[in-house]
């Protein structure tokens, strides 16, 4: 068995009286494509951002190869206890949002080198130049010295997601990345995600796309009112889910 | 004598004066600003932080020193600076009278504390138009608060602020006018005084006037200029 990327254990967040997450126990082994689908509303864009603390959890741990990230009490608060370590996690896991959130003073290319360059302190030469071969392989060579608002849509993700990879992510979170887009600019994302998993990297994606989810994920969980409800290889649970609700998630959405 | 041997540079033209008094209220203007964009940007942050006392002491700020008169914050700072000054000679170095605070100095501070009121509403107004976002897709690359201030938020609420700043900038430089009662020899003391000696106010008063005006569009299209390379990249609504 391969080495965990990246473990959750008996993760929790509520937001006032709301209980999102309600002890989320997960653990991504190396060329792992996992894919989190449920309803809206289900805790899964949330357990997504609990693992790389853009919302701290409120209990549980998060692991990240091998690592603890170390939590504190203070005012009756949870926070971490060492921000460089939360910052040291945070650039080794490459995040791609729903709504792209390239930075928009910056031209593509330099959207791309920023982080290796001023988080990572990597020389500016080999940064640039890692940073042409991910446009090239997202197929966006020719839109380096663009602006974001320029590109379209299916662009502007392909971009963020040469921005993730920059980084040399161990693992890559997808946060729904194709629910901002045009249908007809869909495919040209998915293209691209599906080549990453193709390559055996290890991918945490939040979808909609049950097609896609089913294609690319060597094992799908199901999120329903912050529990996982089922999981398991997507060949399996798709074709004879194992419970009711999940077979009733997967009915509707094959209707739409 | 004719006018353009008084705003001359002849023996009897007031022209250098004139020109040098200029410069004195750029200086002072300029002073000003940025000691108004270092307390601005501080007010701001208060205003957007956590913290109740933080934030009510910068609304506290804001809210006074938009409130009164600035001629009146000049007076303040002149004679409040002076008596401090006066107590601490008479009580530490044993010398006794009146000791005026440095015009310039007191000047460039009063026209700060002023200016900051309102370039710490604009910069608030600047933070507040930032995306979210990208704020997140910076936290997401690890990137430390400081890191984070000097690449993301600043440029971008730079970006979004120059416009308001410049209309700051404008409001400083009139109101550099007003040091002219600490008897700084800035634009319009220099020409109230050439009127005053030549009897032809008039005559000076709308030099200063032209030169005022002349300053103002100078400064008015280096903002602009700053404004369309600072955004660059933004698709125009």
């Amino acid at each position: 068995m391969p080495d965990i990327a990246v473990e959750t254990r008996n993760l929790s967040k509520r937001f006032g009286s709301n209980e999102v997450l309600k002890g989320i126990s997960l653990a991504a082994h190396e060329g792992d494509v996992i894919s989190i689908i449920g309803a809206s509303g289900s805790g899964k864009s949330t357990f997504l951002r609990c693992i790389n603390f853009l919302e701290t959890p409120d209990s549980g741990d998060v692991i990240v190869a091998g690592e603890k990230v170390e939590m504190r009490q203070r005012g009756g608060r949870v926070e971490p206890a060492d921000r460089q370590q939360i910052d040291r996690i945070r650039s080794s896991l490459g995040m791609v949002f729903q709504n792209f959130n390239l930075w928009s003073h910056m031209t593509i290319l330099e959207n791309i080198i920023e982080a290796p360059i001023h988080v990572q302190k990597r020389p500016r030469a080999e940064a640039i130049e890692e940073a042409e071969a991910f446009l090239a392989k997202v197929g966006i060579a020719e839109k380096r010295d663009h602006y974001p608002a320029h590109l379209s849509g299916g662009q502007q993700q392909r971009a963020a997601i040469a921005r993730a990879l920059a980084m040399r992510p161990a693992v890559m979170l997808f946060d729904e990345p194709t629910s901002a887009l045009d249908p007809e600019l869909v495919g040209e994302v998915l293209r691209v995600i599906r080549a990453l998993a193709e390559e055996g990297r290890t991918m945490l994606l939040v979808t909609h796309e049950m097609k896609f989810a089913r294609e690319v994920s060597s094992r799908a969980i199901f999120l329903h009112q912050g529990r996982i409800e089922c999981e398991g290889a997507p060949r399996d649970i798709f074709t004879r889910p194992p419970n009711e609700r999940f077979a009733q998630f997967i009915a509707n959405s094959a209707m739409h | 004598m004719a006018w353009y041997d008084l705003l001359g540079f002849g023996p009897k033209g007031w022209g250098l004066q004139l020109l040098i008094a200029a410069g004195m209220t750029l200086a002072v203007a300029t002073c000003g600003a940025i000691i108004g964009l270092m307390i601005g940007t501080l007010a701001a942050w208060a205003k957007l932080s956590r913290s109740l006392v933080a934030r009510l002491c910068a609304d506290a700020y804001t809210t006074i020193l938009r409130g009164v008169p600035d001629l009146l914050v000049i007076y303040l700072f002149y004679f409040g600076g002076s008596l401090v000054l006066t107590y601490v000679s008479s009580h530490v170095l044993g010398t006794s009278g009146f000791v005026s605070v440095p015009a310039f100095a007191i000047g460039a501070l009063a026209l700060g504390v002023c200016n900051g009121g309102y370039q710490a509403e604009v910069l608030r107004g600047a933070y507040l138009a930032l995306s979210k976002g990208e704020i997140e897709a910076a936290r997401a690359v690890g990137m430390s608060p400081l890191l984070m201030f000097r690449r993301i938020i600043g440029p971008q609420v730079l970006r979004y602020a120059i416009p308001g700043l410049g209309n700051c900038w404008q409001l400083c430089l009139k109101e550099s006018a007003l040091v002219t009662v600490t008897g700084l020899v800035e634009l319009l003391r220099q020409s109230n005084v050439a009127g005053r000696s030549t009897r032809e106010p008039f005559l000076f008063f709308s030099a200063a006037a032209i030169l005022y005006l002349v300053i103002t569009i100078v400064s008015g299209q280096i903002f602009e200029r700053a404004e369309k390379r600072a955004m660059r990249g933004m698709r125009r609504a």
